[in-house]
């Protein structure tokens, strides 16, 4: 029995490159053998974008992608569908918990440098599975057709009226309506199911490919690849399987622990991941009393409208992101870890947590005078960690890295 | 190969390519074309009539037009004398900043002295701003003397939509192009215009 398993393994094997695979991706592919927790949230990513993708295609099923039906169907999902409401919260908590893995994945590429050469193309897929990420949520955000969908959407509709000449024009061609209506909605079905489920994999697969060749690095920001033993391994790594994928399976039980937690006892997150204005059905000539985006979008909405004019506001806004795209030629560092950086760089990255996690919270409620002179600050402060990083970066005095990880 | 014939290859390349690259236009036309607004939403689009003399004076009324709100205020002649009050908190009294169909008409800002017709969408980020007409302090301006706030991002207007000072709205309210047949206003359509 074994003989014809073995033998039918080898007929597929000659085939396809099975073993040569498993190899080079997996039992062989070499990892630094000392990193920490930070190290984690690549995996949690994939873990849960797998989890978006089941419950999302479990989610069309049931769901209705038209005006009339569009907010009753997700109601339906949530009283007569069995177990509809797991699914739905399934995918909404997941939402969350997939910018949250990702920001954290994201800051541990600032604080250990994970977009120094070699590694600047991972870095830049990496921003560009955020940016798809972004589309991604919004267009999701819509599908229920709340009055949060709909006003939430209605901002950032009009954002793209804020360009000049063709402004008008482009806003009228994405909703392809005078208002947000169910031609819109079924657009956005289309995208936010299809067009860029597939556009992120490819960007994932990408990420991965790009990662793989370069190696991944290490909180002391050491090159592994300096001392090789005879047969060309880097002497401070493992392989990746058995040890970093049974390493990561201990992360992925606790992390699906708090998304059990979440999902089962706090899906809507006290208003933070599905806003409670969303429980009401769209209505074109009520706008709520509080606009506020879900929680993962606060910073850069809070950006936005501390600028007064609203061409303005979309430049800060998008260059708010784009800026990540170049951080690894603004970081002019002879170091990568924050370790053996210098007192600059602590400091900046510091100011530019806290401004981020401001300028979040700010996103979340009302405009005051003085909440409106915070988010200025925390805006230039966010944009100086940036800007300013190739002097700090420079000219700071930075610890001498050790040879051996 | 000769280098006669590698120009040869070059060219006939560049010349497929071209020839290739001019039909990208003419592929991509109908899906950029699909998302454009279909017959149906045009139609449903269409211009909007509504007889207004039945509203009381002061009164605000909310009409809806291509699905946005559009307000219809009816002033009393004491709320029209008062817009005098609220000019120096205007960023842009005679609507210099946008092309306004009616502009210097009347102090109202449509076709008629007595209703004000313009669209209910903050100009800063398409909310819909609301209607507080009395005179009294309110919380975000303690000189009210009535006008439009919008609770989105604090932009406040005047009770003709037009916009003050410091305020994220850029513009004054968009007013539509509408017009008068007696007392039947039709709001998206001017034969005039």
């Amino acid at each position: 029995m074994s003989e014809i398993a073995g033998k039918l393994f080898s007929w597929v094997n000659d085939r396809l490159p099975i073993v040569n695979t498993f190899e080079r991706h997996l039992s062989k592919h070499p990892v630094p053998s000392k990193v920490n927790f930070w190290y984690l949230f690549g995996a949690l990513a994939s873990v849960v974008l797998i989890i978006q993708i089941v419950s999302g295609i479990w989610l069309i099923m049931p769901y209705s992608n038209t005006e009339e039906e569009a907010f009753s169907s997700i109601e339906y999902i949530m009283r007569d569908v069995d177990y509809g409401w797991v699914i739905r919260y399934i995918h909404t908590t997941g939402a969350s918990m997939f910018f949250a893995v990702v920001y954290l994945h994201m800051f541990r590429g600032l604080l250990y440098g994970s977009y120094q050469k070699p590694k600047e193309l991972v870095w830049i897929f990496g921003c560009t599975i955020y940016l798809a990420m972004m589309a991604e949520g919004f267009l999701g955000y819509v599908l229920p057709y709340g009055q949060m969908s709909y006003w939430g959407a209605q901002v950032i509709i009009s954002l793209f009226g804020a360009i000049p000449y063709i402004g008008e024009s482009l806003e009228l061609w994405v909703r392809g309506d005078y208002y947000i209506s169910g031609i819109t909605v079924s657009r956005f079905f289309a995208l936010h199911v299809v067009a860029l489920p597939l556009v992120l994999i490819a960007l994932v697969f990408l990420h991965l490919v790009a990662l793989h060749e370069v190696g991944a690095g290490n909180p002391e920001g050491v090159d592994i690849e300096e001392f090789l033993d005879d047969d060309g391994v880097p002497l401070d790594s493992v392989p990746f399987f058995p040890y970093k994928v049974l390493n990561a399976l201990v992360g992925i039980g606790v992390f699906m622990t708090v998304f059990a937690i979440i999902m089962f006892f706090f899906p809507e997150g006290g208003g933070y991941f599905i806003e409670m204005a969303n429980f009401q059905e769209a209505n074109p000539l009520v706008t709520p009393d509080h606009i506020a985006p879900v929680w993962y979008y606060a910073p850069f909405f809070t950006m936005l409208r501390a600028v007064p004019d609203p061409l303005g506001g979309l430049i800060v806004m998008g260059s708010a992101v784009a800026i990540f795209f170049v951080v690894p030629w603004l970081d002019r560092s002879n170091v990568a870890s924050i370790r053996y950086k210098g007192i600059y760089s602590k400091i900046a990255l510091v100011l530019f947590g806290v401004s981020f996690l401001t300028l979040g919270y700010l996103g979340t409620v009302g405009v005051t005078e003085v909440r409106k002179t915070m988010s200025v600050i925390c805006t230039v402060i966010y944009f100086a960690f940036f800007l300013l990083m190739p002097v700090y970066t420079k000219y700071e005095k930075t610890k001498q890295v050790p040879k051996r990880l | 190969m000769q280098d006669k014939d590698k120009t040869r290859r070059k060219v006939l390349i560049g010349l497929t390519s071209a020839v290739g690259l001019s039909g990208l236009p003419f592929a991509a036309t109908p899906f950029i074309a699909a998302w454009n607004p279909s017959a149906k939403a045009k139609a449903a689009g269409a211009p909007v009539k509504l007889d207004v003399s039945k509203m009381q004076f002061g009164q605000q009324i909310q009409v809806s037009w291509r699905k946005q709100p559009v307000f219809i205020i009816r002033h009393t002649k004491e709320s029209l004398a008062s817009l005098q009050l609220t000019l120096p908190k205007l960023a842009d009294p005679n609507s210099d900043l946008i092309s306004e169909p009616y502009k210097g008409l009347f102090p109202t800002r449509s076709k008629s002295s007595e209703y004000s017709v313009m669209s209910g969408v903050c100009t800063h980020l398409g909310c819909a701003p609301k209607y507080f007409p009395e005179v009294e302090p309110k919380s975000w301006d303690a000189t009210w003397s009535g006008g439009f706030f919008c609770p989105c991002h604090g932009s406040m207007f005047d009770i003709v939509g037009r916009v003050f000072k410091g305020v994220p709205a850029p513009t004054n309210l968009i007013v539509p192009p509408h017009m008068f047949e007696g007392s039947i206003l039709t709001i998206g359509e001017d034969k005039e215009l």
